[in-house]
């Protein structure tokens, strides 16, 4: 089983990157093992089809719709129209905004603590490293809407203990009302989001990690080079595809930020996310159709932030792959 | 091969059409969507199961906490046809919404004049769409004006016997250094706010609530609008309402209350039991319980009598149920006046049937049995809109965070956002 894996592997590979140069043609093996890759891979194809191309585009065909839940008789065809009512509304462009805001300072914090803790990691004896990394991995494996209550009850004014443990800092006292005002209320959304996602990113870099050649390191140190050189001109260069996939996973999913908002302000003091937004109009509000738009809306952002990583920053998912 | 799964296939259908013949000629299951409680309606469900004898059993299925998400709930399987929906425990304000978009069974004239029977108006008012019943009044709330005597003495005040207006508790507040206990979380308790403020006022939140979306005329941007505004702009501004003031929902306002500053506060009866209960289990002092005072809502100007928020729960028959006649009866086993009692003082929701104030237990556990009569007699619904969602959130978009409230923008910033969302041309 293994073997057959990895030659489909190999050959969807190779057909795939078509860096080999001419056009070969394949001999009856190389046609036997791909038909084969894609009798294997067709059934997650298709489920995968179902699953999310269905969704989508049912999606797209609602929001070209006024319809409402409960009202639907007055349903009724509006070409674009709801998207016009949302790239024109403040609301929208806020919600972007915020949305903007958190996931740069969350992924950029994540990215160097998730290298620091990937290094600690790397660097750990043999024996405490299998500890280590799954102490790091704790937050990750709680669940989302869990410990998004467990930082609001932290710092929630009447039952927390935030406010009576660090009174001693210049700003923070017993009358701290941290979901009252907008900055605090972001604060305390990004640390969460931080705290309970590092342990990813640094999983993914720490993978990466393990793939920059020991040879290469000692021949820096022979060469002289400090501690600080062979980071930047060694390690990292060398793990590039890593971070960089480790950063699209990340900006992709602190983009879609619901949990964190949802269970502490519910989008009080301007704190709505984009995702919050497409559910307050789909679930709450029960416009079908206008909660459609916003939706459609927040994927086309993702397949912005994906085309920008995989162009821009030149990731190559295809070297990423595999890896660890 | 394949004859046997067919044949295996055949029995399993036959069986199951048999099990559902077996279950369907003994007794037909009606179930009942409750909110959650301390367990009142899942007695009420048994007890009318065996008051049945035989005719219907009630199962109850638990409907979420916040009264948003019931409506979320009951909406989407209602618009899929949801015909396991027999009874539904309703907030008052989705009322209209759900009767509108025709999710609820009617109820026959004789039905409605038998259950409206002795109910306090408000109660009707919020059981009723377009002059027609459409649900079943259960039980009425509605808030008070809760004291503590001894902070209400120091600033010469007497509610008890001298209807008090909000300037003189901002001002009795302000003397004493204490806080006042409102409600300023961006939710539904905020709606509940602002609405009884500007009724009290002499307003209407809503002009015409039964319009269609495009002609709804809000009634904000007036005196009684601005007098609202003005109310919660002292309260915010001075500091009065706490630190917590802009996430302070009931229960916030209730602890907050029982601590070293709490002063007056407007809540829901059920502080009542709660406090009750604190004192039980030894987190209270009865010190504090006897402090405890109680009055009718404070009105906005002096001498006008003020219109107190209603709230509670109606049950609405599952348009779509199987057993509409079989629920209809089972909600009238519900909400009998001996029902009513009982789920007043084991859950510490107030009837909406005045007979069950003469209950001699309901008048021992409330004291206040009385006063929630009076109250609920003078309540004023929210508005009576399919919109309702719209109008409740787009007024807790424009007057929260409460420090942001001015009488200057924030009926008109409300006016502006409800009517343009409600015509379609804004997002929420």
């Amino acid at each position: 089983m293994s073997t057959t894996q990895a030659a489909a592997g190999e050959v969807s590979g190779a057909a795939g990157d078509g860096r080999d140069g001419g056009r070969v043609p394949l001999s009856d093996r190389a046609r036997a093992e791909r038909r084969l890759g894609w009798w294997l891979a067709g059934p997650a194809f298709v489920v995968m089809l179902l699953v999310t191309a269905y969704p989508i585009l049912q999606a797209f065909y609602e929001s070209l719709f006024k319809y409402r839940l409960t009202d639907p008789d007055a349903r009724e065809f509006t070409w674009l129209n709801n998207y016009v009512v949302v790239l024109s509304d403040s609301i929208w462009w806020r919600a972007v905004g915020v949305t903007v805001l958190i996931t740069v300072i969350t992924v950029a914090v994540e990215a160097v603590l998730g290298f620091a803790l990937a290094l600690v990691m790397h660097r750990a004896l043999t024996t405490l490293r299998p500890i280590l990394r799954t102490a790091i991995l704790i937050p990750y494996a709680i669940i989302t809407v869990v410990s998004a209550f467990a930082w609001f009850y932290a710092f929630s004014i009447d039952s927390g203990f935030v406010n009576s443990w660090f009174n001693w800092l210049p700003g923070i006292s017993e009358d701290t009302n941290w979901f009252g005002e907008f900055g605090t209320s972001v604060f305390v959304i990004i640390a969460s989001e931080i705290w309970k996602t590092t342990p990813f990113i640094s999983l993914l870099l720490l993978a990466g990690l393990a793939q920059v050649p020991e040879d290469l390191q000692e021949a820096a140190k022979v060469d002289g080079a400090t501690w600080w050189q062979r980071l930047y001109k060694v390690t990292i260069p060398n793990m590039k595809a890593a971070i960089m996939v480790a950063l699209l996973f990340r900006t992709l999913d602190a983009f879609r930020i619901f949990d964190n908002v949802f269970i502490m302000t519910q989008g009080a003091n301007n704190t709505e996310v984009v995702s919050f937004l497409a559910y307050r109009q789909t679930i709450s509000r029960l416009e079908i159709g206008l909660g459609s738009a916003v939706s459609v809306l927040l994927f086309l952002c993702v397949v912005l932030i994906s085309f920008l990583f995989i162009k821009l920053f030149k990731v190559d998912l295809a070297s990423a792959r595999g890896e660890r | 091969m394949r004859r046997r799964t067919v044949s295996v296939a055949a029995a399993t259908v036959l069986l199951t059409a048999l099990a559902a013949c077996g279950s369907d000629e003994t007794t037909p299951t009606l179930t009942w969507y409750i909110n959650p409680d301390n367990g009142g309606q899942v007695e009420l469900a048994r007890r009318c199961t065996e008051a049945a004898d035989g005719a219907y059993r009630i199962e109850t299925s638990l409907l979420p906490r916040e009264a948003s998400a019931q409506r979320e709930q009951l909406a989407r399987r209602l618009a899929a046809n949801d015909s396991s929906i027999d009874i539904i425990s309703l907030d008052p304000p989705f009322i209209p919404e759900l009767a509108e978009a025709g999710f609820l069974a009617e109820i026959p004239d004789d039905v409605a004049e038998a259950v409206t029977e002795n109910v306090v108006q408000g109660a009707i008012d919020g059981a009723t769409w377009r002059d027609q019943l459409v649900a079943v009044p259960f039980w009425a709330n509605t808030q008070l004006l809760w004291y503590r005597k001894s902070v209400a003495q120091a600033a010469g005040l007497d509610p008890e016997n001298e209807p008090v207006t909000w300037e003189q508790l901002i001002a009795a507040a302000q003397s004493q250094d204490k806080y006042l206990g409102v409600q300023g979380i961006r939710a539904e308790a905020l709606t509940v706010w602002i609405n009884a403020l500007v009724a009290s006022a002499g307003g209407e939140i809503l002009d015409n609530p039964e319009a269609p979306a495009d002609q709804v005329q809000l009634g904000l941007e007036s005196d009684a609008g601005q007098a609202a505004a003005q109310i919660i702009e002292d309260i915010a501004r001075n500091g009065l309402g706490g630190p917590g003031l802009a996430n302070q929902d009931e229960n916030g306002a209730m602890l907050q209350f029982q601590g070293d500053r709490g002063s007056f506060m407007v809540n829901w009866p059920f502080v009542w039991a709660a406090t009750l209960a604190g004192v039980e289990a030894g987190n209270l002092d009865q010190s504090l319980v006897d402090d405890i005072g109680w009055a009718l809502y404070p009105a906005v100007a002096e001498g006008e009598e003020s219109r107190p928020p209603y709230g509670g729960i109606s049950l609405g028959i599952g348009a779509f149920s199987e057993h509409t006649d079989l629920a209809i009866e089972a909600a009238q086993c519900i909400v009998t006046p001996e029902n009513q009692a009982y789920y007043m003082v084991t859950n510490g929701n107030p009837a909406s049937n005045t007979e069950a104030y003469d209950d001699p237990e309901v008048q021992e556990t409330f004291p206040m049995a009385d006063l929630i009569r009076e109250s609920l007699e003078a309540a004023a619904p929210r508005p009576q809109t399919p919109y309702y969602n719209e109008v409740s959130t787009g007024l807790q978009n424009t007057w929260h965070p409460p420090s942001s409230v001015t009488p200057d923008s924030s009926p008109e910033d409300a006016t502006t956002l409800i009517t343009e969302v409600l015509k379609g041309e804004r997002l929420l």
